[in-house]
């Protein structure tokens, strides 16, 4: 049983013309087996969570505290955070040149994981998960992320989610850019990490489709750099009639 | 001991082609001064059936292209013979053919004019193994006939206090192809002038080319391409790596499309990665077109730091930032590396790799 503890965060963005306020004090709690989803209009802060809380050098943390199981993930280096069991599925994956997808999974699971993992058994789940989400083979010898669509990227950042079993995972429009087919293979991919590791995730999207495969437990709008409303499933549904006219303005 | 006697203008620093070369490190091989022994160091490491290798004295050698270069006019007029590697026309090689230079001393200059000979439609991998303690400068030309095919593969592995000066001069007839991967690690000073004449039409050429350099070493690499024919393709990719203080890197990409040369097809790129602050790389893509009649011309130059954002990418997968900054770089390097195809020399290169970039620390 694992608690993700967001409590009155406060985040600045370094520009050339200075720091500017973009998170304006969040609380937020995510334990295992919960689904969290945060909806919001652009530009609101919500990336700016994501990316915060897996440490993003961008970033300065200017209030608050997040911690993982009673310890502070601010002072730990990001990779230490996704030890501490922290995952970020992004909503622009980054492309790394002359990087496979295959060494990139082996030296992430084996630092993960403190040795290298058996190479027969390991070969195994990359080929199950890669064929769980209906990514081709050949995938593992391309380099990271590097000319995939916009939706194989989500796909290869769900396989890395199933591989690389966190505690939480923050999924940051994984959603956006996928056919409807591929919606719902990245979804099951999510529900399998989710039955397999009792996941807790914090879910960010526009849309309530992607909510019809992962039920959200909590529904939380977000708006102007904080949360300002908290409510169930039909929260969600409310928001994609009505929109965010209610909460936005001052 | 040679005796220099042709009064050569030696380079003041002042010249286009030896503005960034820090003269007072060349122990004298521009201005005449270097005492030149009478060693003779490469030789044939593995060869195949269908090649020879022989010392050919100067006279009987064919007389090379010209240059305006002093260090190749004095290594010209001191050596007094030229290694030349010849590869009988319609031989394919299978395997590669390995010359080596090691370890011969730097109490005075070694002149050497090499000689590389593909016959029409010869097939060849040479690969040219530098390593140990290094005076040199070096003049090769390489000749390949209609149809002929070179991987020319060069290792500049030299110990620390090295010094190399070297020409790599290739004249491509019709239909040939020519290409070569520039491999520079080591050595205090690595000054390579990669050049292609094309001569006949259809002829291509690829330049690609790793550096590292660290604290204190100097390496230039020179190119120039003229195409003087019509419907020649030429490429060019160099990708330098930079760490620790005075490090310094010179890559000067020259294109010369003249006239008569319509239907060119030309591209070069020259990417370097600062590792550190105190580095430099200076980096100067350069096309001259007498031509609009071409299918291609462009150049591209990039100097830039650690992608921020790979490297979170990398470290948010758990990947520490020793490690991640390790990924980037190798497959920064891999897209040309991979290109040697010798697994053992891949590999050898990649570790040295990681160790410099162990040695700059983060
Ligand atoms: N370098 C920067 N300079 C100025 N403003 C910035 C910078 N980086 C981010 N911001 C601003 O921070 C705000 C929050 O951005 P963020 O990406 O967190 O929004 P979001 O809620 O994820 O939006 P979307 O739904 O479009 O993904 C935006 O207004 C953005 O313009
Ligand atoms: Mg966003």
């Amino acid at each position: 049983m694992s608690t993700l503890e967001i409590r009155g965060l406060q985040v600045s963005v370094n520009t050339d013309a200075g720091a500017v306020e973009i998170l304006k004090g969040v609380d937020l709690t995510i334990k295992s087996g919960e689904t969290h989803a945060i909806m919001g209009p652009n530009g609101s802060g919500k990336s700016t969570l994501a990316y915060s809380i897996a440490g993003h050098p961008k970033y300065s943390i200017t209030g608050g505290t997040v911690t993982l199981d009673g310890v502070d993930l601010l002072e730990m280096t990001v990779d230490e955070r996704a030890k501490a069991g922290l995952f970020l599925a992004m909503q622009y994956p980054v492309e790394v040149p002359g990087v496979s997808v295959s060494n990139f999974l082996r030296t992430a699971v084996t630092a993960l994981r403190g040795e290298a993992p058996k190479l027969r058994t390991w070969t195994g789940e990359v080929k199950d998960a890669m064929e769980a989400l209906k990514m081709d083979p050949a995938f593992a010898t391309r380099n990271v992320n590097e000319g995939f669509s916009g939706g194989e990227k989500k796909r290869h950042e769900i396989m890395q989610l199933e591989l690389l079993k966190p505690k939480i995972a923050i999924l940051d429009e994984t959603d956006s850019g996928l056919d409807v087919d591929a919606l719902r293979i990245v979804s099951e991919g999510v529900v399998r990490a989710k039955e397999a590791n009792n996941l807790g995730v914090l879910l960010i999207t526009h849309y309530t489709r992607i909510l019809r495969y992962i039920k959200p437990d909590f529904v939380h709008v977000f708006a102007n750099g904080k949360i300002v409303e908290e409510g169930g499933a039909e929260l969600a549904e409310k928001l994609e009639a009505n929109g965010y006219a209610e909460y936005v303005g001052s | 001991m040679s005796l220099l006697t042709t009064n050569y203008l030696s380079p003041t620093g002042r010249e286009e082609a030896w503005r960034f070369t820090p003269l007072k490190r060349l122990g004298g091989l521009h201005d005449g001064t270097a005492k030149v022994g009478e060693r003779e160091s490469l030789s044939l490491k593995s060869g195949a059936s269908g090649v020879s290798f022989e010392r050919i004295s100067r006279d009987l050698a064919p007389s090379p292209t010209e240059t305006d270069d002093v260090v190749m006019q004095r290594v010209r007029e001191g050596a007094h013979n030229v290694a030349t590697l010849t590869i009988a026309a319609n031989t394919e090689v299978a395997e590669a053919i390995t010359l080596s230079r090691s370890a011969h001393g730097l109490d005075s200059a070694e002149f050497s004019r090499v000689r590389i000979e593909l016959g029409a439609h010869a097939r060849a991998t040479v690969i040219m193994e530098n390593t140990g303690d290094a005076f040199l400068a070096e003049d090769v030309e390489f000749a390949l006939a209609p149809g002929s095919n070179l991987t020319f593969v060069s290792l500049q592995e030299w110990n620390t206090g090295s010094t190399h000066l070297a020409k790599h001069h290739a004249i491509v007839d019709r239909d040939a192809t020519f290409k070569s991967i520039t491999v520079t690690v080591g050595g205090s000073l690595v000054r390579l002038l990669p050049s292609v004449e094309f001569i006949g039409q259809g002829a291509s050429c690829e330049l690609l080319g790793v550096y590292f350099a660290t604290e204190g070493q100097f390496f230039e690499h020179r190119m120039f391409v003229d195409h003087k024919v019509p419907n020649a393709k030429s490429r060019v990719n160099y990708k330098g790596a930079l760490a620790g203080q005075g490090a310094h890197t010179v890559w000067i990409g020259d294109v010369f499309i003249r006239a008569a040369a319509e239907g060119t097809d030309t591209y070069e790129l020259n990417r370097n990665l600062l590792l550190s602050d105190g580095a430099r790389a200076d980096s100067v893509p350069n096309l001259e077109i007498e031509t609009g009649e071409i299918v291609g011309a462009g150049h591209a130059s990039t100097t830039g730091r650690f992608d921020d954002e790979q490297l979170f990418y990398l470290m948010s997968r758990g990947i520490e930032l020793a490690d991640a900054r390790r990924l980037v770089v190798r497959g920064f390097f891999n897209e040309i590396v991979t290109e040697i195809g010798d697994a053992v020399i891949q590999d050898r290169l990649m570790d040295r790799i990681d160790n410099e970039l162990a040695k700059a620390g983060s």
